[in-house]
Parts: structure tokens; C-alpha cells; sequence
């Protein structure tokens, strides 16, 4: 397969238009204005719609429009966008509406700053929107990955009526790297349920998230939860690295991986049986193969780029059988391989503790 | 036996919510008969706003949606830009287009977006029981306004369709009210109209209809109907605002 050399953004704005994607909605914001470059030149050739809404509140609600017409159509955003998008994603939750959501994460809180930053991971996989919603989050670690996840995410989307987000960083979004583009065959989900005008041949449909009855609402939940549950038996992903022997396991995602990948090839170097496990999918977070990474773990080290959130799953996917420590640094400072390396000795030193 | 009235097919046999007198029904009747007459419940998607008409989806035949407050423009932009052969309505009240959905509805406006927005002006917001709406007339008491609305606190009422007006995007932006049979057969002659400028590709086009609120309002139907004439429509004066299909006063000055 041939091979070109891509910046990150708008690889995953290629690989949406490949995946089927139809519309793009979306506002200015750094780190991730390459993808919404790329799609006003590209998506209209392709027979797609490029449109830049008045807000990120409108491009969400512009994403529900469109998703409730039955069409694949994603929106992108940074950060402080992605928070203005929360009560929209909750709307396409609660009425089961597929859709793709890029963040290109940014430091945070407020306006925070344009480095890369994995300070989402807890709006992102806990609390997206008000209400008992989840989204699939997928957290790619190279521009290769950010191709190979967008067409996943369009098609578990439509699969299970839930909103899709590529939690990516501005490391990745900004970064050139080579990439194919695998060969995709046009998805075929059915979506009889899309408000796209009956046609006078079938009853009218309706793309609604309101109920008024407790017992009605109650039900709708615990149906939608049903495809959380059934998402978390089947849909995770994950990555290993070293693992098998591994007494110390680094477990991190996205560009911290690549990092920690460095520092865990070093301390092998030096005779550390060390190991990394990466989370490719972080919700469903994939706890049984934590498990797996983990059976000869003494420590575990979560490396984020934020103050420790993921560190919370690690820990109750563990159920605190094994000590797990932490290393950060968040605001747009990205850790050294050196500074995760000088964790993880020290950890093997402790390791009988 | 030949029929002489029935109820349009664009419309549901749902019992509708709304109070006694509120003039909402009569509104949805005219849509809907529009739909009907046009024969375009099959193509036509619907979004219905939060506020009294939240529950619009299940009143209307065609495929409808459900947007979130104010958002019920971006929703439609949305359907409309998937599907531009199909008709996209909303149905929206003035909390919805004036006060937290004021963005989306001037942005659709001048993106010319080829929608209809069927806008309710009923100066309250009537859904969460009667507080002070971007509509509210200046001493008009209300939930939120107990000693009237003080334009030196609250501002001034919003003109919607003659701020609608000014943009290039804009193919109609009229007022109409429904308080009496000829008010009601002139908002059905511009709901058509909209409705046909979007057949034909003409732009964004907004029907303003004044309606009343006999239930915050605190006055029967009839005295409510009353109040729309001699308080409402000084304020908001019923007229073509713009109508891209014929001249305007000033073009023709020109």
C-alpha cells in the first residue's frame, strides 16, 4: 500500500471523507484547525458538505441535524470547544444518534493554552454531556492510528446509535508521519430511524431525547446502558508492549505512550524487565487487558499529560491488587522519555515494597 | 356525504397539550395544511423547539426532530445540508429564536439558509410559567417582571423579523397574527409563501405569527385575543418586512 507523509490532522479528515463521512460542521480552534483546512478543500470535491457554523454550539447541533438525517457527519474541535459541544453530545446521546467528535486536545482549564495536553480524559470518558451518556473514545498514539480509528469510530457509531470521539492531542494533530490509507468498504448500516422524510411509505419518524414519564425515561436509559454494557464485553482495544515478564507496566495512551515506549526500551537496556500497556479504546476502558498486561506486574506507572485522571481506571481495573503510581505533566508540557525513565527505576527499586 | 372540513393529514390524532384559547392549534393547523395542500408531508422534516410547542413532534405527520433550546436553526441547517431536496421547517417560540437561540437564528438568516422558520410570539415564555421573554413589552408584567418590565433593567423588546430583515440572506420575513379570521387566512398566505420559497430555492424565509397566552397572561381567551390587537400589534405591526419576490418601497423609490 503506498505511503505518504501526513500531518495528523489532516490524515483523520482524509480518512473521514473515506469512511463515508458526508458533512462537516465546525469552528475555528487551535490546535485542530488543519482538520477543518483540509475538509473545506477536500469534503465539497467528494461530493460532501463543508460548513462553518456560527459556533461550536451550532456545529454540534448542526452534527445532530444531519446524523438524525441518516448521513455520516462528524465536528472538530479543541478543548475549550469540545465543553461548548457537551450539551449537543448529550442531545445525540439521548436521542441515539452516531456521529464523530475530534478533540484535539489542548491545556486546560478555561482558556488554558494551544500545547498538547490529556487533561479531557475524564469529560471525555465520564461525563461528555449531563445525564447517563457515554460516548466511545478512542485515543490513537500515531498519525497511522488517527486514519485507522476515524473509520472504526464512524462504523461502531452507526453500529450502536452512539457518538464516536477521537481524543487526540495537539502532538498528534501537528505531527508528520507516513500513513496508508487502507482500502474501506462503504459501511451498510441500515438506519431505518433517520428522520429523512417518510415518503408517505412508512410511519413518521422521530429524533427526540425528551420524555416526560419517569417509567418511560427509566426504560430508555437502561436500554442505552445495555449497549454501554455490551461495548465494554466486545468493543475494547488495547496495546502491549513488553508485557509478558513485565514487573514494572507503564500503562498511558495516546502521545504519552510514544513517550513512554522510549523510556521502557531504555530501562530494558539496563536490564528493567519493564512493560507498557496502552489503552487504544478508554471507554470502553479495557480492564480485562490491563489484567492481562499486569499478571506479573509488581507496579504499575500511569504517565499522563494532565494531573492524573486516567490513573483512576487503572486503579479500579485493578482493584488495587497492585500499587499504582503516577507521573504527570500537564499544561502543555509534554514528559521526557529521561523523566519517565527515572520513574520507572525508581519503582524497580521498590519494587519488593 | 361530501367533507367540507376535516383535519389535515399533516397532522396527528394526538391530543394537543395546549391551554384553552392558546392559539398554538391554530397555528399548527396552518402548517399543516400548508403541508397538505402542497403535498409534501412525505419530503418535509420538522424540528420543534423547547418551549410550549416541545412536543410538536408528536402533533405533525412528517419525520420531525427534537432540538435543544434555540438550537432548533442548527438542527435544520443540518437536515437541510444532507438532504436539500427534502422541506425543513422549524417551529419555534420567542425564548427559542430571540433570547438563548438568537445566534442560530441570525446566522441561518444570513447564511440564506433554505429553510421556513415559523416563529411564535407570544411575549412570555409560556412552557415553564410565564417569565419575561425577549418579546415582552416594556411594564408588561410577568413571573420574572412582578412590577412590569423595566426597559431601564430588562432593555427593550426584541423586532425580530425587521432585524431578520436587514440581512441579504433573508428571502421573506413577515408578520401575521392570528387573532381574527382574516389575520388567520393572511398567516396561512404567508406560511404558504415561505413554504414555496424554499421549493423554489429563494432563500430563508421567517413567519412571525403573534399568538396569545391566556394562561400567563392571566386574561380569557378573549380578553387575551384583545390584548394581542391593542397592546401587541402596535408594537409588532403586521407587514411583509422583506419579500425578495417583489420590489421593495425603497427599490421602487429608487
Amino acid at each position: 500500500m503506498e505511503k505518504m507523509l501526513m500531518k495528523g490532522n489532516e490524515a483523520l479528515a482524509e480518512a473521514a471523507i473515506r469512511a463515508g463521512c458526508k458533512c462537516f460542521f465546525g469552528y475555528p480552534i487551535t490546535p485542530q484547525t488543519e482538520v477543518a483546512a483540509y475538509l473545506s478543500r477536500q469534503l465539497p470535491k467528494n461530493g460532501g458538505v463543508f460548513l462553518q457554523a456560527e459556533s461550536e454550539v451550532a456545529a454540534i447541533n448542526m452534527v445532530y441535524g444531519a446524523a438524525a438525517a441518516g448521513v455520516r457527519t462528524m465536528t472538530s474541535s479543541s478543548s475549550p470547544g469540545i465543553s461548548l459541544k457537551a450539551e449537543g453530545i448529550s442531545y445525540l446521546c439521548g436521542a441515539d444518534l452516531p456521529c464523530v467528535i475530534i478533540n484535539v486536545q489542548r491545556g486546560g482549564p478555561g482558556l488554558g493554552g494551544i500545547q498538547p495536553s490529556q487533561a479531557d480524559y475524564w469529560q471525555a470518558t465520564k461525563a461528555l454531556g449531563h445525564g447517563d451518556s457515554r460516548v466511545f473514545v478512542y485515543a490513537p498514539n500515531s498519525v497511522q492510528e488517527m486514519v485507522n480509528l476515524v473509520v472504526i469510530a464512524f462504523d461502531k457509531a452507526d453500529e450502536y446509535r452512539v457518538p464516536a470521539m477521537i481524543l487526540a492531542d495537539g502532538l498528534l494533530g501537528q505531527m508528520m508521519e507516513p500513513v496508508s490509507f487502507p482500502e474501506i468498504s462503504a459501511n451498510k448500516t441500515e438506519k431505518p430511524w433517520a428522520t429523512d422524510g417518510h415518503g408517505n411509505n412508512r410511519p413518521h419518524n422521530i429524533a427526540n431525547s425528551l420524555y416526560l414519564k419517569p417509567d418511560v425515561l427509566e426504560n430508555s436509559i437502561w436500554e442505552r446502558d445495555s449497549r454501554y454494557k455490551q461495548m465494554e464485553m466486545t468493543e475494547t482495544m488495547a496495546d502491549y508492549y513488553c508485557c509478558d515478564d513485565a514487573e514494572i507496566v507503564v500503562a498511558a495512551y495516546g502521545a504519552s505512550s510514544r513517550i513512554c515506549k522510549s523510556a521502557v526500551k531504555a530501562a530494558r537496556d539496563q536490564g528493567i524487565k519493564a512493560g507498557l500497556f496502552r489503552p487504544v479504546t478508554l471507554f470502553p476502558f479495557p480492564k480485562n487487558e490491563l489484567k492481562t498486561a499486569c499478571r506479573n506486574a509488581k507496579k504499575v506507572l500511569t504517565v499522563e499529560m494532565s494531573t492524573g485522571q486516567m490513573v483512576e481506571d487503572v486503579k479500579l481495573a485493578l482493584e488495587c491488587k497492585i500499587p499504582v503510581e503516577f507521573y504527570g505533566r500537564t499544561g502543555g508540557i509534554i514528559p521526557t522519555p529521561d523523566e519517565v525513565l527515572a520513574e520507572i527505576k525508581k519503582l524497580n527499586e521498590n519494587k519488593g515494597e | 356525504m361530501a367533507v367540507v372540513f376535516e383535519k389535515p393529514h399533516a397532522l396527528t390524532d394526538v391530543d394537543l397539550h395546549y391551554c384553552p384559547g392558546c392559539t398554538h392549534g391554530i397555528i399548527h393547523r396552518l402548517v399543516a395544511e400548508v403541508i397538505d395542500e402542497m403535498g409534501i408531508e412525505g419530503d418535509t422534516i420538522g424540528v420543534c423547539p423547547v418551549g410550549c410547542s416541545v412536543m410538536a413532534y408528536d402533533y405533525f405527520n412528517c419525520d420531525m426532530i427534537e432540538a435543544a433550546h434555540g438550537r432548533a436553526p442548527a438542527v435544520a441547517t443540518g437536515v437541510k445540508r444532507s438532504l436539500p431536496e427534502k422541506f425543513v421547517f422549524t417551529y419555534q417560540g420567542d425564548g427559542d429564536v430571540a433570547a438563548i437561540g438568537t445566534a442560530e437564528t441570525v446566522h441561518a438568516a444570513s447564511r440564506g439558509e433554505n429553510i421556513v422558520i415559523v416563529f411564535v410570539n407570544n411575549t412570555t415564555y409560556g412552557m415553564t410559567g410565564g417569565q419575561m421573554a425577549p418579546t415582552t413589552l416594556p411594564k408588561q408584567v410577568t413571573q420574572t417582571t412582578p412590577f412590569g418590565r423595566d426597559t431601564a433593567v430588562n432593555g427593550f423588546p426584541i423586532r425580530v423579523v425587521e432585524m431578520l430583515a436587514t440581512l441579504s440572506g433573508t428571502a421573506l420575513a413577515a408578520r401575521v397574527a392570528v387573532d381574527t379570521v382574516p389575520h388567520v387566512k393572511e398567516a396561512k398566505k404567508m406560511i404558504r409563501k415561505a413554504f414555496e420559497n424554499q421549493k423554489n430555492k429563494t432563500g430563508f424565509s421567517v413567519v412571525e405569527v403573534l399568538s396569545t397566552c391566556p394562561t400567563n397572561w392571566g386574561l380569557s381567551p378573549v380578553d387575551s385575543l384583545t390584548r394581542l390587537q391593542e397592546e401587541m400589534i402596535p408594537y409588532y405591526p403586521l407587514g411583509i418586512y422583506k419579500d425578495v419576490n417583489v420590489r421593495t418601497v425603497r427599490e421602487v423609490n429608487a
